[in-house]
């Protein structure tokens, strides 16, 4: 039972951050109708930013403002980042086809790992460990062991997903984010700047993977320029379980995808864990393509 | 107030508009009508933006509006209520109305406007929370007038607004949009497949046809005239 309890805080930890990420991929596709697979490299360079605001810039290691501070930069350094890919990738290309714009998403994706792995460029290829932004102590409960990283992790996705729901529902610019992804053309009538909601949807969501990547190497506590292809891929497949497009889904799909995957690492199968997502696409894409939150779409001819 | 000089749209290869022109006076109310492809949808895209238009002019109060994307000719206060309706299904009546505000930071006067809308249409306000694609086609129709009126507009294009609509709420609609260009003078650019309808509201009326003009003339005399009879008034 213990251990039950145990798998079942380390699996909702792993899919809050999956969760993150997803909202990220999910928000692109609500309004621009592509998959921008550079979303994991910016998850990566979350990390390398707080990475590189403790080692380089010398913000204090385990320390509470320390560590919100290497957050802070991270999130603001992605969404900024963020912002300018759109503006460079895929903004020249709006007319173009949903392919050309998910084969130069793939360009983008390459260029960010390249660079970010060339030792003069970039960091290097070589793995870092990650330094401990919190304090950090063990807990007893129970019989359950808990860090307050573990806690932390989960404050920070918890009160990130909150402000989320909140900018998408109760602002004037989420309600044009939900309105633009419902249809381009009426959200322009209404005097709605395209181009700059999207602008947004960009440094909101990769701000969220800017944050992930930093809670990501905060539990796995070594970082390296691949390391967000393997998360990336996994919080694509939770977009796509919770329902492309669909915000709840998504964070549904995180949560879905971080506890089987921790739940089969605690058996037999463990070799296995990576596979199971892939696997559970492959399902969801057989069974019910539009996702579990996801409404059929019914195409007009 | 609205002048358009020679405008034509080409998609690819077709040409849509083939140099149309037309003008709608302050406080007029003017209908496009003609059958289906003549161009009267296209014409409205073009002038609020939606389309490029390969070769003329828009001029809206005073100013070229030619080839202006359409966010910014919504702020000019040119409104479109589009064919197809296109309401955000998946926002509230509430929200609809408020994005209709999108460019509009006064909260006071957001509230007058939606207080007017909601006068105008007392429906919406029933159905103030519910998703916009659960209402029926006519509640919808009246979602997409009220969300253009919701800029508090100098001048509102409308596109089909019976099509798909009970005979009885068509009637009411029209009955609004006239009680809106009379206490508003808000001038009014209507397409209509319905001919009989929209030359018994307007003031002018411009048959279009395969991109061209065929006809313009004030409405009494479109409605009496045997070529317009014969072909769209059902004889």
């Amino acid at each position: 039972m213990t251990e039950f309890l145990q798998q079942l805080l380390n699996g909702v930890l792993l899919g809050a951050i999956y969760a993150l990420i997803a909202l990220g991929y999910t928000m692109v596709y609500g309004v621009l109708r592509f998959i921008n697979f550079a979303h994991s490299d910016v998850f990566m360079l979350g990390a390398f930013v707080a990475w590189v605001s403790v080692e380089k810039l010398g913000l204090p290691t385990r320390s509470l403002l320390g560590g919100l501070g290497a957050l802070l930069a991270a999130m603001s350094v992605c969404a900024a980042l963020g912002v300018v890919i759109e503006r460079l990738a895929y903004r020249p290309l709006r007319r173009r086809s949903t392919l050309t714009v998910l084969i130069t998403a793939i360009g983008v994706s390459l260029l960010i790992q390249n660079v970010a792995q060339s030792p003069r460029l970039g960091f290097g290829p070589n793995p870092r460990a990650f330094p401990e932004l919190f304090p950090s102590s063990q807990l007893h409960v129970g019989g359950l062991t808990v860090s307050t990283h573990q806690l932390g992790v989960l404050a920070v996705a918890l009160v990130l997903l909150a402000v989320l729901y909140w900018i998408v529902h109760r602002t004037r610019i989420g309600t044009a984010m939900r309105a633009l992804s419902f249809n381009a053309t009426a959200a322009s009538l209404v005097g709605i700047d395209n181009d700059r909601v999207i602008s947004f949807t960009f440094g909101l969501g990769s701000a969220l993977a800017g944050a992930g990547g930093v809670l990501y190497a905060m539990n796995y506590p070594s970082i390296d320029p691949l390391m967000g292809t393997l998360p990336g891929l996994k919080a694509f497949v939770a977009a796509v379980l919770g329902g492309i497009g669909n915000l709840p889904g998504a964070a549904l799909g995180g949560l879905v995808i971080g506890l089987v995957e921790t739940f089969v690492s605690g058996t037999r199968l463990s070799t296995f864990r990576d596979a199971i997502a892939f696997g559970i696409l492959i399902a969801i894409l057989l069974f019910r393509p539009a996702g579990l939150l996801g409404k059929p779409k019914v195409e007009k001819v | 107030m609205l002048e358009v000089q020679n405008l034509s749209v080409r998609y690819g290869a077709i040409t849509a508009l083939h140099g149309i022109s037309l003008s709608v006076p302050a406080g007029g109310i003017v209908t496009l009508i003609g059958g289906n492809g003549a161009g009267k949808t296209t014409t409205l895209r073009a002038i609020s933006g939606m389309v490029r238009p390969a070769s003329g002019r828009i001029v809206f109060d005073g100013r070229d509006i030619t080839g202006l994307p359409p966010h910014e000719i919504v702020r000019l206060g040119l409104a479109h209520s589009p064919e197809g309706r296109l309401v955000f299904a998946n926002l509230t009546v509430m929200e609809n109305l408020r994005m209709g505000a999108y460019l509009q930071r006064d909260a006071r006067w957001i509230a007058s406007e939606l207080e007017h809308v909601f006068a105008m249409f007392p429906r919406l306000k029933e159905r103030i929370d519910q998703a916009a694609g659960t209402l029926s086609g006519g509640e919808q129709q009246m979602l997409a007038i009220g969300r253009a009126l919701m800029s508090r507009p100098r001048f509102l294009m409308l596109d089909e607004p019976s099509l798909g609509i009970a005979p009885l709420l068509v009637k009411e609609i029209f009955a609004r949009l006239v009680e809106l260009n009379r206490e508003r003078s808000l001038p009014l650019l209507l397409v209509e497949q319905n001919a009989h309808l929209a030359l018994e509201v307007s003031t002018h009326g411009y048959v279009l046809e395969t991109g061209r003009v065929l006809l313009s003339d004030r409405s009494e005399v479109l409605r009496d005239s045997p070529q317009v009879r014969g072909a769209y008034l059902g004889g």
